[in-house]
């Protein structure tokens, strides 16, 4: 299976540069089919057993490799070898995830952030967390590596209404926060990305209020979905997808999912966020996935799926409504957008 | 004699220059040179090719009024034109590639999102324009015509808000991602200060009495 991911990791300037886009779509298409029978076939698997497409719900996938999780976890531990989301929305290539960047600490054009980033320095690195902890502590990034390291596939949405499914490497944020041991007057978690203008060449514009910086609340934190990715396909995490460490919260806006953190901070107010100092009306300190509430400028109704000409409806916290919902209960969510 | 005057080498370079950002674009879709989302690539690339191509059409009267070069005055026509046929492709491609011309999905857009609202308007100040751009109108209307056409500069102005909007970023607190617009909404403003009659006059009498022998 290794070899299998390798396979789809080739350098994307292999992959795309002189074919066309929809000469692409097709070859992925004929690869995404290629790849689902071998992995079917490699596993002896029948293929009428395929993963389903569940409508939020429960839904079994068979798991790959000895440590198979339960199959009534909607989002498995260890998606190593699947294709598809838990949705069976097939997953993006290496090559779409490495080339569309919302990067703005390298450039705010999407496609310069990958030619710009090559050499970010992502070792040594060390993160910092504090706060309203009683065990503070500064990390190398080889400390975070030995927490339990999952693969998850996980949806993207982005605040700019396109989408991606992602297969990340991390550990869930939770463990990290119990190492470190929240005090009880801890409510927030602060995030904080690397400032350094010589590597980041956007972190010069004064437009924006850098350094960038995000936050959950506690219990979005430590819950399950909530991880820091330290990888991406099988591989270490790509420079111009945060490297070497970046939080992933799948239900919310893409923006909530800061990237090459150097600092976690827990707090009892609610720490300001990036984006919300730029345009408070805009971009809430909460930014989950939801239809139902549009951004003041633009909808949020439909969202295009990298790699799809259509439109998709764009659901309920991005999918995970059943997992996610109940930290809401309560909670009006157009005044907390 | 009036033919002798003409320098067909500008109007030719007009149209080339006219048809290169189309030529370009179709040459980066066939080398999949629109990242990996793009619908939204060629729909953002024209709508910025039209902006330059108004700021372009914009630039013809002041350019007369410093260098006074009259040749360049004819060209402004085919200038506006191609802002024209780009804000067109711009909006066809939002229309029928975006949203697969799906209108319980765009109507409600274009009369509830604020930018498309200011891209609805900028059109439809400059649909009048090109619709008039013919002789035959130019003939017809008389003073007018030069009323009707003084829209360039308010549909300008809408056009940077339009652009502004779309992007993350807030053009009135100088916050977020709006160097373009902001740049783009200054060259127009300028544009649209060299106009006013007293700075024209005092640009061209200055120029005169510098480059004219007494």
């Amino acid at each position: 299976m290794e070899r299998k991911l390798r396979h789809v990791a080739v350098p994307p300037s292999e992959i795309t540069s002189y074919s066309s886009y929809l000469s692409r779509r097709d070859f992925l298409k004929a690869a995404g089919i290629v790849s689902v029978t071998t992995f079917l076939a490699a596993c002896g698997v029948n293929s009428s057993a395929g993963p389903v497409a569940g409508n939020g719900g429960p839904t079994a996938i068979p798991g790959w490799g000895s440590e198979t999780s339960t199959p009534s976890v909607p989002v498995p531990d260890n998606a190593q070898g699947l294709t598809t989301d838990e949705l069976a929305n097939p997953l993006n290539t290496l090559d779409q995830i490495t080339h569309y960047n919302n990067y703005y600490e390298f450039s705010t054009a999407k496609d310069a952030v990958a030619p710009l980033s090559q050499n970010f320095k992502t070792s040594p690195w060390s993160v910092e967390v504090g706060g309203l902890v009683q065990n503070p502590k500064t990390y190398g990034i080889e400390d975070l590596l030995k927490f339990q390291q999952k693969e998850r596939i996980y949806r993207l949405r982005c605040v700019e209404a396109w989408s991606m499914v992602i297969p990340w490497t991390g550990f869930e944020l939770a463990d990290l926060l119990r190492d470190v041991q929240p005090m009880t007057s801890a409510k927030y978690v602060r995030f904080v990305t690397l400032m350094d203008k010589s590597q980041m060449p956007g972190e010069g514009d004064p437009t924006f209020p850098w350094p960038y910086d995000e936050g959950l609340r506690l219990d979005e934190a430590m819950h399950r979905l909530t991880i820091i990715a330290t990888g991406m396909y099988g591989q270490s995490l790509p420079s111009q997808d945060g490297a070497p460490l970046r939080l992933v919260v799948p239900w919310k806006y893409g923006f909530k999912s800061i990237k090459a953190i150097v600092k976690i901070e827990l707090t009892e107010q609610q720490p300001d966020t990036f984006w919300n100092n730029i345009s408070s009306a805009e971009y809430g300190f909460y930014s989950n996935v939801n239809p139902n509430v549009d951004h003041p400028r633009w909808s949020q109704a439909t969202e295009r799926r990298i790699g799809e000409l259509g439109r998709r409806q764009t659901l309920m916290f991005n999918g995970y409504n059943d997992e996610v919902a109940s930290l809401y209960t309560g909670l009006d969510l157009r005044a907390n957008y | 004699m009036k033919n002798k005057r003409r320098f067909p080498w500008l109007q030719i370079a007009v149209h080339i220059i006219g048809w290169l950002p189309l030529a370009l674009l179709i040459i980066y879709f066939f080398t999949d040179n629109l990242t990996v989302n793009p619908i939204q690539d060629i729909e953002q690339r024209l709508g910025r090719i039209a902006v330059y191509f108004l700021v372009a059409t914009l630039a013809i009267t002041p350019l007369y009024t410093v260098t006074g070069w009259r040749t360049v005055l004819p060209r402004r026509r085919a200038l506006g034109l191609y802002t024209f046929f780009y804000a067109s492709l711009h909006i066809m491609v939002f229309l029928g590639l975006d949203y697969a011309f799906n209108l319980s999905q765009i109507i409600p857009l274009l009369f509830g999102k604020l930018y498309l609202i200011a891209g609805v308007l900028a059109f439809s100040l400059l649909l009048p324009l090109a619709v008039t751009s013919f002789d035959y109108f130019i003939r017809r209307m008389g003073r007018n015509w030069k009323r009707l056409h003084w829209l360039i500069y308010p549909a300008g102005l809408v056009v940077i808000l339009h652009y502004a909007w779309s992007l993350k970023g807030n053009i009135f607190t100088l916050q977020g991602n709006i160097i373009q617009p902001l740049i783009w909404g200054f060259v127009i403003l300028v544009l649209l200060i060299l106009r006013l009659s007293p700075l024209r006059r005092w640009i061209s009498s200055t120029r005169r009495k510098l480059f004219s022998p007494h």
